[in-house]
Protein backbone atom coordinates (compact mmCIF):
# COMPACT_ATOMS: atom_id res chain seq x y z
CA UNK A 1 0.00 0.00 0.00
CA UNK A 2 2.70 2.69 0.98
CA UNK A 3 4.28 2.19 -2.18
CA UNK A 4 1.21 3.37 -4.63
CA UNK A 5 1.25 7.32 -3.54
CA UNK A 6 4.95 7.77 -4.95
CA UNK A 7 4.21 5.41 -8.14
CA UNK A 8 1.09 7.78 -8.73
CA UNK A 9 3.61 10.80 -8.20
CA UNK A 10 6.25 9.10 -10.43
CA UNK A 11 3.80 8.46 -13.14
CA UNK A 12 2.21 11.98 -13.51
CA UNK A 13 5.84 13.26 -13.53
CA UNK A 14 6.47 11.14 -16.59
CA UNK A 15 2.79 12.29 -17.84
CA UNK A 16 3.88 16.32 -17.38
CA UNK A 17 7.34 15.46 -18.69
CA UNK A 18 5.95 13.97 -21.95
CA UNK A 19 2.98 16.76 -22.00
CA UNK A 20 5.79 19.55 -22.65
CA UNK A 21 7.71 17.71 -25.31
CA UNK A 22 3.88 17.02 -26.89
CA UNK A 23 3.08 20.81 -26.61
CA UNK A 24 6.35 22.61 -27.29
CA UNK A 25 7.84 20.01 -29.81
CA UNK A 26 11.27 20.98 -27.98
CA UNK A 27 13.73 18.80 -30.06
CA UNK A 28 15.17 15.28 -28.43
CA UNK A 29 18.36 16.73 -28.34
CA UNK A 30 17.20 19.46 -25.62
CA UNK A 31 14.73 17.36 -23.81
CA UNK A 32 14.30 13.85 -24.87
CA UNK A 33 11.24 12.18 -23.89
CA UNK A 34 11.29 9.70 -21.11
CA UNK A 35 10.52 6.47 -23.89
CA UNK A 36 14.10 7.53 -25.73
CA UNK A 37 15.67 7.71 -21.85
CA UNK A 38 14.56 4.40 -21.02
CA UNK A 39 15.44 2.78 -24.72
CA UNK A 40 19.39 4.98 -24.26
CA UNK A 41 19.19 3.37 -20.84
CA UNK A 42 19.09 -0.22 -22.26
CA UNK A 43 21.41 0.12 -25.11
CA UNK A 44 23.85 1.24 -22.98
CA UNK A 45 23.31 -0.64 -19.96
CA UNK A 46 26.76 -1.80 -19.50
CA UNK A 47 28.58 1.13 -19.73
CA UNK A 48 26.03 3.14 -17.25
CA UNK A 49 26.16 -0.09 -14.66
CA UNK A 50 30.05 0.16 -14.83
CA UNK A 51 30.42 3.78 -14.44
CA UNK A 52 26.96 3.58 -11.40
CA UNK A 53 28.90 1.15 -9.46
CA UNK A 54 31.62 3.45 -9.29
CA UNK A 55 29.58 6.54 -8.57
CA UNK A 56 27.73 4.16 -5.99
CA UNK A 57 31.14 3.12 -4.47
CA UNK A 58 32.19 6.58 -3.87
CA UNK A 59 28.87 7.55 -2.08
CA UNK A 60 28.88 4.48 0.48
CA UNK A 61 32.31 5.05 1.52
CA UNK A 62 32.00 8.87 1.73
CA UNK A 63 28.91 8.17 3.74
CA UNK A 64 30.62 5.66 6.03
CA UNK A 65 33.94 7.44 6.83
CA UNK A 66 32.22 10.65 7.06
CA UNK A 67 29.84 9.32 9.35
CA UNK A 68 32.65 7.52 11.41
CA UNK A 69 34.65 11.29 11.32
CA UNK A 70 31.65 13.06 12.37
CA UNK A 71 30.79 10.66 15.19
CA UNK A 72 34.24 10.58 16.58
CA UNK A 73 34.48 14.59 16.64
CA UNK A 74 31.49 14.77 18.21
CA UNK A 75 32.56 12.61 20.95
CA UNK A 76 35.45 14.23 21.89
CA UNK A 77 33.43 17.47 21.50
CA UNK A 78 31.43 16.69 23.92
CA UNK A 79 33.55 14.24 26.50
CA UNK A 80 36.67 16.71 26.51
CA UNK A 81 35.47 20.39 26.30
CA UNK A 82 38.70 21.95 25.99
CA UNK A 83 38.31 20.20 22.84
CA UNK A 84 35.73 22.79 21.43
CA UNK A 85 38.12 25.79 21.24
CA UNK A 86 40.37 24.20 18.94
CA UNK A 87 37.58 21.78 17.09
CA UNK A 88 35.27 23.98 16.49
CA UNK A 89 37.36 26.47 14.05
CA UNK A 90 38.07 23.32 12.16
CA UNK A 91 34.79 22.48 11.51
CA UNK A 92 33.14 25.78 11.23
CA UNK A 93 36.09 26.51 8.03
CA UNK A 94 35.47 23.53 6.41
CA UNK A 95 32.11 24.52 6.11
CA UNK A 96 33.06 28.49 5.26
CA UNK A 97 35.03 27.22 2.45
CA UNK A 98 32.14 25.98 -0.53
CA UNK A 99 33.50 22.18 -1.60
CA UNK A 100 32.78 23.00 -5.17
CA UNK A 101 35.86 25.69 -4.63
CA UNK A 102 37.84 22.79 -2.36
CA UNK A 103 37.15 19.95 -6.01
CA UNK A 104 40.02 21.12 -8.20
CA UNK A 105 42.16 21.20 -5.76
CA UNK A 106 41.23 17.70 -3.98
CA UNK A 107 41.46 16.52 -7.44
CA UNK A 108 44.46 17.77 -7.80
CA UNK A 109 46.26 16.91 -4.45
CA UNK A 110 44.49 13.67 -4.55
CA UNK A 111 44.61 12.80 -8.11
CA UNK A 112 41.67 11.76 -11.15
CA UNK A 113 40.70 8.51 -9.52
CA UNK A 114 38.02 7.67 -6.99
CA UNK A 115 39.92 8.76 -3.40
CA UNK A 116 39.17 12.44 -4.41
CA UNK A 117 35.70 12.11 -4.50
CA UNK A 118 35.36 10.00 -1.52
CA UNK A 119 37.41 12.84 -0.11
CA UNK A 120 34.51 15.45 -1.34
CA UNK A 121 31.89 13.19 -0.38
CA UNK A 122 33.49 12.66 3.14
CA UNK A 123 33.53 16.62 3.54
CA UNK A 124 29.68 17.09 3.16
CA UNK A 125 28.94 14.50 4.69
CA UNK A 126 31.34 15.28 8.10
CA UNK A 127 29.73 18.55 8.90
CA UNK A 128 25.59 17.44 9.33
CA UNK A 129 26.70 14.42 11.13
CA UNK A 130 29.11 16.08 13.72
CA UNK A 131 26.70 19.20 14.37
CA UNK A 132 23.68 16.94 14.83
CA UNK A 133 25.13 14.41 17.29
CA UNK A 134 27.06 17.43 18.91
CA UNK A 135 24.12 18.73 19.20
CA UNK A 136 22.34 15.41 20.61
CA UNK A 137 24.86 15.28 22.87
CA UNK A 138 24.21 18.57 24.55
CA UNK A 139 20.83 18.02 25.13
CA UNK A 140 20.53 14.95 26.85
CA UNK A 141 17.26 14.99 29.62
CA UNK A 142 19.61 16.70 32.28
CA UNK A 143 16.78 14.35 34.48
CA UNK A 144 18.67 11.06 33.27
CA UNK A 145 22.04 13.04 34.69
CA UNK A 146 21.03 13.69 38.10
CA UNK A 147 19.61 9.74 38.06
CA UNK A 148 23.36 8.56 37.04
CA UNK A 149 24.99 10.89 39.68
CA UNK A 150 22.84 9.88 42.36
CA UNK A 151 23.86 6.20 41.05
CA UNK A 152 27.73 7.15 41.46
CA UNK A 153 28.48 6.77 37.49
CA UNK A 154 31.25 7.67 36.20
CA UNK A 155 31.69 10.30 33.11
CA UNK A 156 32.37 7.64 30.74
CA UNK A 157 29.39 4.81 31.86
CA UNK A 158 27.28 8.05 31.63
CA UNK A 159 28.13 8.69 28.02
CA UNK A 160 28.11 5.09 26.91
CA UNK A 161 24.71 4.49 28.69
CA UNK A 162 23.17 7.46 28.85
CA UNK A 163 24.63 9.93 26.51
CA UNK A 164 25.13 8.34 22.98
CA UNK A 165 21.95 6.52 23.05
CA UNK A 166 19.66 9.40 24.28
CA UNK A 167 21.59 11.44 21.15
CA UNK A 168 21.08 8.99 18.52
CA UNK A 169 17.68 10.23 17.14
CA UNK A 170 19.50 13.85 16.38
CA UNK A 171 22.46 11.55 15.13
CA UNK A 172 20.18 9.65 13.05
CA UNK A 173 18.75 13.14 11.57
CA UNK A 174 22.16 14.27 10.76
CA UNK A 175 22.57 11.31 9.11
CA UNK A 176 19.39 11.31 7.01
CA UNK A 177 20.99 15.36 5.62
CA UNK A 178 24.04 13.39 5.47
CA UNK A 179 22.86 10.54 2.94
CA UNK A 180 20.82 12.90 0.87
CA UNK A 181 23.96 15.43 0.02
CA UNK A 182 27.03 12.46 -0.31
CA UNK A 183 25.39 11.97 -3.91
CA UNK A 184 26.49 15.62 -4.13
CA UNK A 185 29.84 15.19 -3.42
CA UNK A 186 30.52 12.75 -5.80
CA UNK A 187 29.37 14.20 -8.74
CA UNK A 188 31.01 17.49 -8.27
CA UNK A 189 34.35 15.12 -8.08
CA UNK A 190 33.58 13.59 -10.87
CA UNK A 191 32.72 16.69 -12.85
CA UNK A 192 35.89 18.80 -11.80
CA UNK A 193 38.47 15.84 -13.20
CA UNK A 194 37.66 11.67 -13.62
CA UNK A 195 38.10 9.33 -16.15
CA UNK A 196 35.26 7.29 -14.99
CA UNK A 197 31.82 7.67 -12.84
CA UNK A 198 27.84 8.60 -13.98
CA UNK A 199 29.10 12.38 -13.31
CA UNK A 200 31.78 11.52 -15.96
CA UNK A 201 29.48 9.91 -18.20
CA UNK A 202 27.01 12.65 -18.15
CA UNK A 203 29.64 15.12 -18.93
CA UNK A 204 31.13 12.45 -21.80
CA UNK A 205 27.61 12.20 -23.37
CA UNK A 206 27.07 15.96 -23.34
CA UNK A 207 29.92 17.07 -24.96
CA UNK A 208 28.93 14.77 -28.03
CA UNK A 209 25.16 15.54 -27.98
CA UNK A 210 24.11 12.10 -26.25
CA UNK A 211 21.49 13.79 -24.09
CA UNK A 212 19.44 10.41 -23.91
CA UNK A 213 22.56 9.11 -22.34
CA UNK A 214 23.18 12.05 -20.33
CA UNK A 215 19.42 11.97 -18.99
CA UNK A 216 19.90 7.66 -18.27
CA UNK A 217 23.09 8.62 -15.90
CA UNK A 218 20.62 11.19 -14.35
CA UNK A 219 17.36 8.76 -14.19
CA UNK A 220 20.06 6.21 -12.29
CA UNK A 221 21.92 8.45 -10.32
CA UNK A 222 18.68 9.50 -8.73
CA UNK A 223 17.63 5.54 -8.68
CA UNK A 224 20.41 5.27 -6.69
CA UNK A 225 20.09 8.30 -4.44
CA UNK A 226 16.76 7.38 -3.73
CA UNK A 227 17.47 3.51 -2.89
CA UNK A 228 20.56 5.21 -0.43
CA UNK A 229 18.45 7.15 1.06
CA UNK A 230 15.79 4.48 1.95
CA UNK A 231 18.36 1.86 2.87
CA UNK A 232 19.80 4.09 5.76
CA UNK A 233 16.43 5.64 6.59
CA UNK A 234 14.83 2.11 7.42
CA UNK A 235 17.86 1.03 8.88
CA UNK A 236 18.04 3.74 11.26
CA UNK A 237 14.48 2.93 11.92
CA UNK A 238 14.82 -0.67 12.94
CA UNK A 239 17.79 0.49 15.36
CA UNK A 240 15.91 3.69 17.02
CA UNK A 241 12.96 1.53 17.63
CA UNK A 242 12.44 3.15 20.72
CA UNK A 243 12.35 6.91 19.58
CA UNK A 244 9.20 8.49 20.11
CA UNK A 245 8.44 9.60 16.95
CA UNK A 246 8.83 6.09 15.83
CA UNK A 247 6.95 4.63 18.08
CA UNK A 248 4.30 7.67 17.51
CA UNK A 249 3.92 6.67 14.03
CA UNK A 250 3.65 2.62 14.71
CA UNK A 251 0.66 3.80 16.51
CA UNK A 252 -1.09 5.89 13.62
CA UNK A 253 -0.28 3.22 11.72
CA UNK A 254 -2.23 0.41 13.84
CA UNK B 1 21.11 -8.02 49.72
CA UNK B 2 21.94 -6.84 52.91
CA UNK B 3 20.62 -3.46 53.15
CA UNK B 4 22.96 -0.55 54.18
CA UNK B 5 22.76 0.36 58.15
CA UNK B 6 20.50 3.13 58.23
CA UNK B 7 20.97 6.37 59.20
CA UNK B 8 19.56 9.74 60.84
CA UNK B 9 21.00 12.72 58.74
CA UNK B 10 21.31 16.17 60.21
CA UNK B 11 20.83 19.38 57.53
CA UNK B 12 21.86 23.39 59.04
CA UNK B 13 22.64 26.14 57.06
CA UNK B 14 22.15 29.57 58.15
CA UNK B 15 20.57 30.89 54.72
CA UNK B 16 20.10 29.58 51.24
CA UNK B 17 19.84 31.88 48.34
CA UNK B 18 19.42 31.33 44.69
CA UNK B 19 21.08 33.86 42.33
CA UNK B 20 19.40 37.03 44.04
CA UNK B 21 16.58 35.71 45.67
CA UNK B 22 17.09 33.99 49.42
CA UNK B 23 15.03 31.14 49.56
CA UNK B 24 15.31 29.62 53.06
CA UNK B 25 16.96 31.19 56.19
CA UNK B 26 18.15 28.94 59.68
CA UNK B 27 17.86 25.70 57.89
CA UNK B 28 17.85 23.06 60.71
CA UNK B 29 16.11 19.68 60.35
CA UNK B 30 16.77 16.43 60.88
CA UNK B 31 15.93 13.08 58.69
CA UNK B 32 15.36 10.51 61.58
CA UNK B 33 16.44 7.11 60.87
CA UNK B 34 13.82 5.21 59.31
CA UNK B 35 11.35 7.75 59.62
CA UNK B 36 10.07 9.86 56.28
CA UNK B 37 10.02 13.43 56.43
CA UNK B 38 8.22 15.56 54.33
CA UNK B 39 8.96 19.40 52.98
CA UNK B 40 5.08 19.97 52.19
CA UNK B 41 5.06 23.57 50.53
CA UNK B 42 3.72 25.34 46.94
CA UNK B 43 5.62 25.61 43.73
CA UNK B 44 8.28 27.77 44.01
CA UNK B 45 9.74 27.71 47.13
CA UNK B 46 12.56 25.92 47.12
CA UNK B 47 11.63 22.55 48.12
CA UNK B 48 13.52 21.21 45.10
CA UNK B 49 16.41 23.00 45.47
CA UNK B 50 17.11 22.06 48.96
CA UNK B 51 16.46 18.00 47.80
CA UNK B 52 19.18 18.56 45.36
CA UNK B 53 22.11 19.87 47.70
CA UNK B 54 21.02 16.87 49.80
CA UNK B 55 21.63 14.93 46.99
CA UNK B 56 24.76 16.39 45.75
CA UNK B 57 23.17 17.53 42.68
CA UNK B 58 24.27 21.08 43.02
CA UNK B 59 27.79 21.67 43.22
CA UNK B 60 29.53 24.23 45.11
CA UNK B 61 27.68 24.50 47.74
CA UNK B 62 29.44 25.05 50.87
CA UNK B 63 27.28 27.12 53.55
CA UNK B 64 25.10 23.68 54.02
CA UNK B 65 26.29 21.59 56.45
CA UNK B 66 24.91 17.92 56.07
CA UNK B 67 25.93 15.19 59.02
CA UNK B 68 25.37 11.90 59.12
CA UNK B 69 25.14 9.58 62.48
CA UNK B 70 27.62 7.42 61.54
CA UNK B 71 29.78 10.73 60.86
CA UNK B 72 30.84 9.23 57.33
CA UNK B 73 29.85 11.63 54.28
CA UNK B 74 26.45 11.10 52.66
CA UNK B 75 27.64 11.31 49.09
CA UNK B 76 27.01 7.54 47.34
CA UNK B 77 24.33 6.75 50.32
CA UNK B 78 21.29 8.12 48.43
CA UNK B 79 18.62 6.65 45.61
CA UNK B 80 16.87 9.70 44.09
CA UNK B 81 12.65 9.69 42.57
CA UNK B 82 12.13 12.60 40.57
CA UNK B 83 8.86 13.57 39.56
CA UNK B 84 9.66 12.33 35.98
CA UNK B 85 9.90 8.60 36.15
CA UNK B 86 13.23 9.16 34.20
CA UNK B 87 12.93 5.67 32.49
CA UNK B 88 15.68 5.37 29.88
CA UNK B 89 13.24 4.98 26.59
CA UNK B 90 15.75 2.30 25.24
CA UNK B 91 15.71 -0.03 27.72
CA UNK B 92 13.30 -2.57 28.99
CA UNK B 93 11.35 -2.53 32.36
CA UNK B 94 13.77 -4.86 33.57
CA UNK B 95 17.57 -3.52 32.45
CA UNK B 96 16.06 0.06 33.39
CA UNK B 97 15.51 -1.57 37.42
CA UNK B 98 18.72 -2.27 36.61
CA UNK B 99 20.30 0.82 35.03
CA UNK B 100 22.51 1.39 38.37
CA UNK B 101 24.40 -1.91 38.10
CA UNK B 102 25.45 -0.99 34.64
CA UNK B 103 26.13 2.84 35.08
CA UNK B 104 28.46 1.06 37.82
CA UNK B 105 29.40 -2.21 35.92
CA UNK B 106 28.67 -4.11 38.79
CA UNK B 107 27.51 -7.59 39.24
CA UNK B 108 23.81 -8.09 39.79
CA UNK B 109 21.13 -10.54 41.19
CA UNK B 110 18.53 -9.99 38.57
CA UNK B 111 16.34 -12.35 41.03
CA UNK B 112 15.83 -9.44 43.28
CA UNK B 113 14.82 -7.38 40.64
CA UNK B 114 12.08 -9.95 39.43
CA UNK B 115 10.70 -10.45 42.86
CA UNK B 116 10.22 -6.45 43.16
CA UNK B 117 8.96 -6.06 40.28
CA UNK B 118 6.16 -8.96 40.90
CA UNK B 119 5.76 -7.27 44.46
CA UNK B 120 4.53 -4.10 42.26
CA UNK B 121 2.27 -5.66 39.85
CA UNK B 122 4.66 -6.03 36.94
CA UNK B 123 5.76 -9.45 36.43
CA UNK B 124 3.99 -9.10 32.87
CA UNK B 125 5.84 -6.51 31.68
CA UNK B 126 10.14 -6.57 32.19
CA UNK B 127 10.29 -6.55 29.27
CA UNK B 128 8.16 -3.69 27.84
CA UNK B 129 9.73 -0.80 26.51
CA UNK B 130 8.28 2.24 29.02
CA UNK B 131 6.74 3.84 26.17
CA UNK B 132 3.60 1.22 26.26
CA UNK B 133 3.54 1.68 29.82
CA UNK B 134 0.91 3.80 31.98
CA UNK B 135 2.11 6.74 34.27
CA UNK B 136 1.45 4.71 37.00
CA UNK B 137 3.09 1.43 35.83
CA UNK B 138 6.18 4.04 34.74
CA UNK B 139 6.15 5.48 38.20
CA UNK B 140 6.35 1.58 40.19
CA UNK B 141 9.22 0.42 37.37
CA UNK B 142 11.08 3.80 39.01
CA UNK B 143 10.12 2.90 42.20
CA UNK B 144 11.80 -0.28 42.14
CA UNK B 145 14.91 0.77 40.31
CA UNK B 146 15.11 3.48 43.27
CA UNK B 147 14.83 0.07 45.78
CA UNK B 148 17.46 -1.92 44.12
CA UNK B 149 19.82 0.85 44.28
CA UNK B 150 19.51 -0.24 48.15
CA UNK B 151 20.90 2.74 50.02
CA UNK B 152 19.65 3.28 53.75
CA UNK B 153 18.14 7.53 52.03
CA UNK B 154 15.92 8.23 49.90
CA UNK B 155 15.07 11.64 48.56
CA UNK B 156 12.32 11.59 46.36
CA UNK B 157 10.84 14.77 44.43
CA UNK B 158 7.00 14.94 44.72
CA UNK B 159 7.25 10.89 42.83
CA UNK B 160 3.71 11.06 42.39
CA UNK B 161 2.35 14.26 41.46
CA UNK B 162 1.90 13.33 37.52
CA UNK B 163 -0.30 10.76 38.42
CA UNK B 164 -4.08 10.35 39.11
CA UNK B 165 -6.00 10.21 42.63
CA UNK B 166 -6.00 6.73 42.40
CA UNK B 167 -3.06 5.37 40.66
CA UNK B 168 -1.28 8.16 43.69
CA UNK B 169 -2.93 6.69 46.67
CA UNK B 170 -2.06 3.04 45.51
CA UNK B 171 1.50 4.19 44.66
CA UNK B 172 1.77 5.67 48.60
CA UNK B 173 0.45 2.35 49.75
CA UNK B 174 3.61 0.79 47.82
CA UNK B 175 5.92 3.47 48.42
CA UNK B 176 5.25 3.25 52.31
CA UNK B 177 5.26 -0.82 52.47
CA UNK B 178 8.81 -1.20 50.04
CA UNK B 179 10.90 1.94 51.72
CA UNK B 180 9.95 1.18 55.66
CA UNK B 181 13.63 0.50 56.60
CA UNK B 182 14.54 3.74 54.83
CA UNK B 183 15.48 7.27 55.89
CA UNK B 184 13.42 9.14 53.81
CA UNK B 185 13.20 13.07 52.33
CA UNK B 186 9.52 13.41 50.66
CA UNK B 187 9.09 16.60 48.96
CA UNK B 188 5.34 17.37 48.28
CA UNK B 189 2.45 20.16 47.51
CA UNK B 190 -0.29 18.03 48.84
CA UNK B 191 -1.21 17.86 51.83
CA UNK B 192 -2.80 14.53 51.81
CA UNK B 193 0.32 13.13 50.52
CA UNK B 194 2.61 14.50 53.31
CA UNK B 195 0.09 13.60 56.03
CA UNK B 196 -0.56 10.15 54.95
CA UNK B 197 3.07 9.02 54.24
CA UNK B 198 5.40 11.71 56.50
CA UNK B 199 6.06 10.90 60.22
CA UNK B 200 7.01 14.29 60.22
CA UNK B 201 5.75 17.16 57.86
CA UNK B 202 7.88 20.53 57.89
CA UNK B 203 5.83 23.26 56.24
CA UNK B 204 7.73 25.34 54.00
CA UNK B 205 5.61 28.61 52.41
CA UNK B 206 7.32 32.00 53.73
CA UNK B 207 9.92 33.43 51.28
CA UNK B 208 12.81 33.12 52.49
CA UNK B 209 11.44 29.87 54.67
CA UNK B 210 11.95 29.72 57.95
CA UNK B 211 12.12 26.06 59.60
CA UNK B 212 9.32 25.96 62.72
CA UNK B 213 8.50 22.86 64.92
CA UNK B 214 6.93 20.49 61.99
CA UNK B 215 3.44 18.45 62.10
CA UNK B 216 3.73 14.84 64.13
CA UNK B 217 0.73 13.16 62.42
CA UNK B 218 -0.11 10.11 64.41
CA UNK B 219 -0.42 6.77 63.59
CA UNK B 220 1.77 4.08 61.38
CA UNK B 221 2.39 5.21 57.38
CA UNK B 222 0.53 4.86 55.25
CA UNK B 223 -2.54 6.50 57.03
CA UNK B 224 -6.02 5.68 56.01
CA UNK B 225 -7.47 8.37 53.58
CA UNK B 226 -11.02 7.67 55.82
CA UNK B 227 -9.46 8.87 59.09
CA UNK B 228 -11.51 11.83 60.17
CA UNK B 229 -8.63 13.52 61.64
CA UNK B 230 -6.30 13.19 58.87
CA UNK B 231 -8.88 15.14 56.55
CA UNK B 232 -9.37 17.74 59.41
CA UNK B 233 -5.56 17.81 59.58
CA UNK B 234 -5.36 18.50 55.66
CA UNK B 235 -7.91 21.29 55.91
CA UNK B 236 -5.57 22.96 58.03
CA UNK B 237 -2.88 22.51 55.81
CA UNK B 238 -4.45 23.90 53.39
CA UNK B 239 -5.77 26.74 54.52
CA UNK B 240 -2.20 27.43 56.04
CA UNK B 241 -0.96 27.14 52.70
CA UNK B 242 -2.95 28.79 50.77
CA UNK B 243 -3.32 32.08 53.02
CA UNK B 244 0.79 31.72 53.09
CA UNK B 245 0.77 31.78 48.85
CA UNK B 246 -1.42 34.43 48.90
CA UNK B 247 1.35 36.76 50.42
CA UNK B 248 3.57 35.40 48.22
CA UNK B 249 1.92 36.42 45.29
CA UNK B 250 1.48 39.96 46.18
Amino acid sequence: MRIIKPTLVLLVLLLIWQLIIILTSVPPYILPSPFSVVEATLAHADIILENASITLIEMVAGLIIGTFLGGCSALILSYYRPSQQWLMPILVISQAIPVFALAPILVLWLGYGIISKIAMAVLIIYFPVTVAFFDGLKNTNLGYLDLAHTMNASKYSTLMHIKIPAALPAFASGLRVATAMAPIGAIVGEWVGSSEGLGYLMLHANGRMQIDVMFAALLILAVMAIILYYTVDSSLRRLLFWSPEIQLNQLKER
Amino acid sequence: MNPEQSISISIKADRLAFGAVLLFENIDFTLNKNEWSCLLGPSGVGKTTLLRIVAGLVPNIQNVIITCSDNKPLSGRTAYMAQEDLLLPWLSVLDNVLIGFKLRSEMVDKSEALKLLKMVGLSQNINDLPAILSGGMRQRVALVRTIMENRPVILMDEPFSNLDAISRIRMQDMAADLLSDKTVLLITHDPMEALRLGDRIHILSDRPVKFTNPVLPEGTRPRSITDVELLKEQARLLTRLSTASKLDLT
